[in-house]
């Protein structure tokens, strides 16, 4: 079916689904508890305050149909649902009150909008006669959100709610995904109004979805049948498209070798003999230096970030550049690209493969496999199968595929431990490895873990997380014991924020500036919230207590004390060329 | 870096917030605007912002692009000057004896071919519509016979190109009807 078809189709699908709801006189209250039924919402997280009660009251006399997850922090409310959106495919929701509730939300909104995760977040607001009067608990969310948001509205009447909260789903979830704010005045929450309930199938100032242009696919198919050295990059437009059948059938036609920004793990399976491992900064050997000797270059659904060009004048400059990319202001953003395909990418890789060459690459192939040797050999074995006394992250991450076998969510914070993980770790299915990629938000973790196991209720989910990180958002451990949701947490412990050390030493002649942290004991913690808790200290240890964390149905938590100055390689410096990766 | 002189026609919805949102679009790039005025289009309902600025030519694209990204934006243009016909309105507030005492007054007006707004006892406004230049010689003129108020609005302009945003509308509405 065509492309505009099967968007007519769905849409008619669900404009008869949803054909029309309507009750009379209830409350703006409640009328927003059915615009999130209506939505197909049944789990929301948040926490209450003054000006969102009568949302909450609701909420008392839905639990049924809507569950509620309280969870310790605001910040905790919004990374949970943004785990619950990366793992389930589904708009995340999060509820806060008025003031300080909106506000701290801000950083998990900013980190969706980086990574392009659909959240709705709801926050209450003071009545409408008391806007501009700084009354308690008074802030500007709408302002101080703006730039954070792919939309956001103040919602000051009751009869707005349907079709704002119609409007907002629609564009957190189409296009490039993203964090939308609604924000609703008390007064508005406490009206009564007869409530009418219409899906938003469309809005005229906003095109999610750009129509593919058949002639840059041709062009992109004429330079990539006469590549001798083509390259795939992809990111996590491969996996907010669903075009991981598409991504794997390209590669198997033409035989390209397949490399992953942070976001794009998983898409392919690790297994995968054309996955030839992670571009950027501790990305791998061979992808990063080969991505300056390809002829060819085909961006699937990424940004060509900084952290994965390095300097964008030593970037790419020999090859033909392909992207294919959803959001039109993608385009030439960082890198000026030969062939632009807007679209989702299930369809343009869809129309690629249909009339791509079939070919091979194996000599081409061949220099990634040579690099991987020689990473191996430098990085990957000390990495994994230590000699040294103490323990390595690497060595967790590899305790971890063993029992996981691949089918684990692995989700991680931001620092040492997230490079090591995402490089380490392996994985048969997508919307596997969640992680902060774009904001890099220390705390991410452990909130999304939650989210991320209640989206996906029959998998495995393992939180990875640094000593740091851990501790900025550790309070979620109560709303983990609350709900008894079973997420497992590995803190790899350094006793440092061990990525700012390593610069320091590497970049500010070892000055350990406030990078040093004196731990309080994490087992005792998590047990003070009845959690099973194991610390592994010596290398003999470390399989049995993996594998007791993973056979556990309950949540469990484990300390890797890990050697306390180790430093993550390879290593592309900081505004260096993707060339200058350091090895050591 | 090369700057140059840009004129940015959004058309969008007239929705609370919007401004907000197209301002931090700058903000967040650290570009100051030269200037900015907003009304209705040619099309009820559809605002038009006309925004000035002096920027880098590599990078006027990429800004564009995040101005049409936004969800209540319908289209976002820019153009250079040769291909927009733009003026700016100013206002100025003179002194009344300074009308009968400077002859010189009489002289500058009819010169400038401004226009007389309004005569009271006491005061006398001017109003000129022009290209900055005109606007500026004005000033120049009339500042030394004691100017009690100026004020220039921002840039107006219409482009040469047709815009088409009737045509983006009613495409939606008549994909939204065959749905």
């Amino acid at each position: 079916m065509h492309q505009k078809d099967v968007l007519r189709t769905n849409n008619k699908m669900e404009k008869e689904k949803y054909n029309k709801i309507t009750i009379k006189q209830i409350s703006g209250a409640e009328a927003m508890i059915h615009c999130l039924l209506a939505e197909g919402v049944d789990l929301i997280y948040g926490y209450p305050g003054g000006a969102i009660m009568p949302v909450y009251d609701e909420l008392y006399k839905f639990q049924k149909k809507l569950n509620h997850i309280l969870t310790r922090h605001e910040q905790g409310a919004v990374h949970a649902a943004q785990g619950f959106a990366r793992t389930s495919g589904k708009v995340g929701v999060a509820i806060a009150t008025s003031g300080p509730g909106a506000t701290n939300l801000i950083t998990g909104i900013a980190d969706a909008l980086i990574d392009s995760t659909p959240i709705v977040c709801i926050t209450g607001q003071v009545a409408s006669h008391l806007l501009g009067t700084d009354a308690f608990q008074e802030t500007d969310i709408i302002g101080i959100s703006t730039p954070a948001t792919k939309w956001s509205y103040q919602i000051t009447k009751a009869n707005e709610i349907p079709y704002v909260m119609a409007k907002a789903f629609y564009i957190a979830r189409s296009g490039r995904p993203g964090p939308v704010l609604i924000d609703i005045t008390k007064d508005a929450q406490f009206e009564s109004f007869d409530f009418e309930y219409k899906k938003c199938l469309g809005i005229r100032s906003y095109n999610p979805l750009p129509e593919i242009n058949t002639k840059k696919i041709d062009e992109a198919i004429s330079i990539i049948n006469n590549a001798k050295k083509p390259l795939l990059v992809w990111g996590q437009g491969v996996i907010l498209g669903r075009a991981e059948e598409e991504l794997k059938s390209f590669i198997e036609k033409t035989g390209i070798p397949a490399v992953w920004t942070i976001l794009g793990l998983s898409a392919l399976p690790t297994s995968h003999p054309l996955n030839m491992g992670m571009v950027g900064m501790h990305g791998n050997y061979g992808p990063n230096l080969l991505t300056n000797e390809c002829d060819v270059l085909i961006a699937v659904g990424m940004r060509f970030d900084d952290r994965v060009t390095g300097d964008l004048n030593t970037y790419a400059k020999q090859a033909k550049i392909i992207h294919l990319e959803i959001d039109p202001s993608e385009i030439n953003k960082n890198v000026k690209v030969d062939v632009p395909i807007l679209g989702n990418c299930k369809e343009s890789l869809g129309l690629l493969i249909k009339k791509i060459k079939q070919n091979n690459f194996s000599s081409w192939i061949n220099h990634f496999k040579e690099l991987y040797e020689i990473e191996y050999k430098k990085v990957i074995k000390g990495d994994l199968f230590p000699k040294k006394n103490g323990l390595t992250m690497g060595e967790a991450i590899e305790s971890i595929n063993k029992y996981s076998k691949g089918d684990a969510v692995i989700v991680t914070d931001v620092g040492q431990h997230q490079m090591v993980a995402c490089r380490y770790a392996k994985f048969n299915r997508s919307q596997s490895n969640l992680t902060s990629g774009g904001l890099g938000t220390m705390g991410f973790a452990l909130p999304a873990a939650i989210g991320a196991k209640m989206g996906a209720p029959d998998r495995e989910v393992v939180a990875v997380i640094g000593d740091g990180g851990y501790q900025m958002t550790i309070q979620e451990l109560g709303t983990i014991f609350q709900t008894q949701v079973a997420v497992k947490i590995v803190v790899l412990n350094n006793d440092f924020l061990g990525m700012v050390r390593q610069w320091q030493q590497l970049f500010f002649d070892k000055r350990y500036a406030s990078t040093e942290m004196t731990n309080p004991d994490f087992v005792t913690i998590a047990k003070g919230y009845h959690i099973d808790a194991v610390r592994v200290t010596k290398r003999n240890e470390l399989d049995s207590a993996v594998k007791k964390m993973m056979l556990s149905k309950k949540p469990f938590f484990l300390e890797v004390c890990v050697e306390k100055e180790d430093n993550v390689f390879p290593m592309i410096p900081s505004g260096a060329s993707v060339s200058d990766i350091r090895l050591e | 870096m090369e700057l140059k002189k840009y004129t940015i026609s959004v058309y969008s919805e007239n929705n609370v917030g919007l401004l907000n949102r197209i301002s931090a679009i700058f903000l967040k790039r650290h570009i100051n605007l030269d200037s900015f005025s907003s009304s209705e289009s040619e099309i009820k309902d559809v605002y038009r912002f006309v925004i000035v600025v002096k920027i880098d030519i590599n990078k006027i694209n990429n800004l564009v692009k995040q101005i049409e990204k936004q969800v209540d934006v319908i289209k976002a243009f820019y153009h250079t000057d040769e291909e927009t016909i733009f003026q700016e309105s100013a206002l100025y507030k003179v002194k009344s004896n300074s009308l009968f005492e400077e002859r010189k007054i009489q002289n500058i007006i009819k010169q400038s071919q401004a226009n007389i707004v309004t005569v009271s006892p006491k005061f006398f406004v001017i109003e000129l519509t022009g290209f900055r230049e005109e606007t500026e010689k004005l000033y120049n003129d009339l500042k030394p016979l004691g100017l009690l108020q100026f004020v220039r609005s921002g840039r107006i302009s219409v482009t040469k190109e047709k815009m088409g945003i009737s045509e983006i509308l009613n495409t939606f509405k008549n994909n939204n009807n065959k749905i």
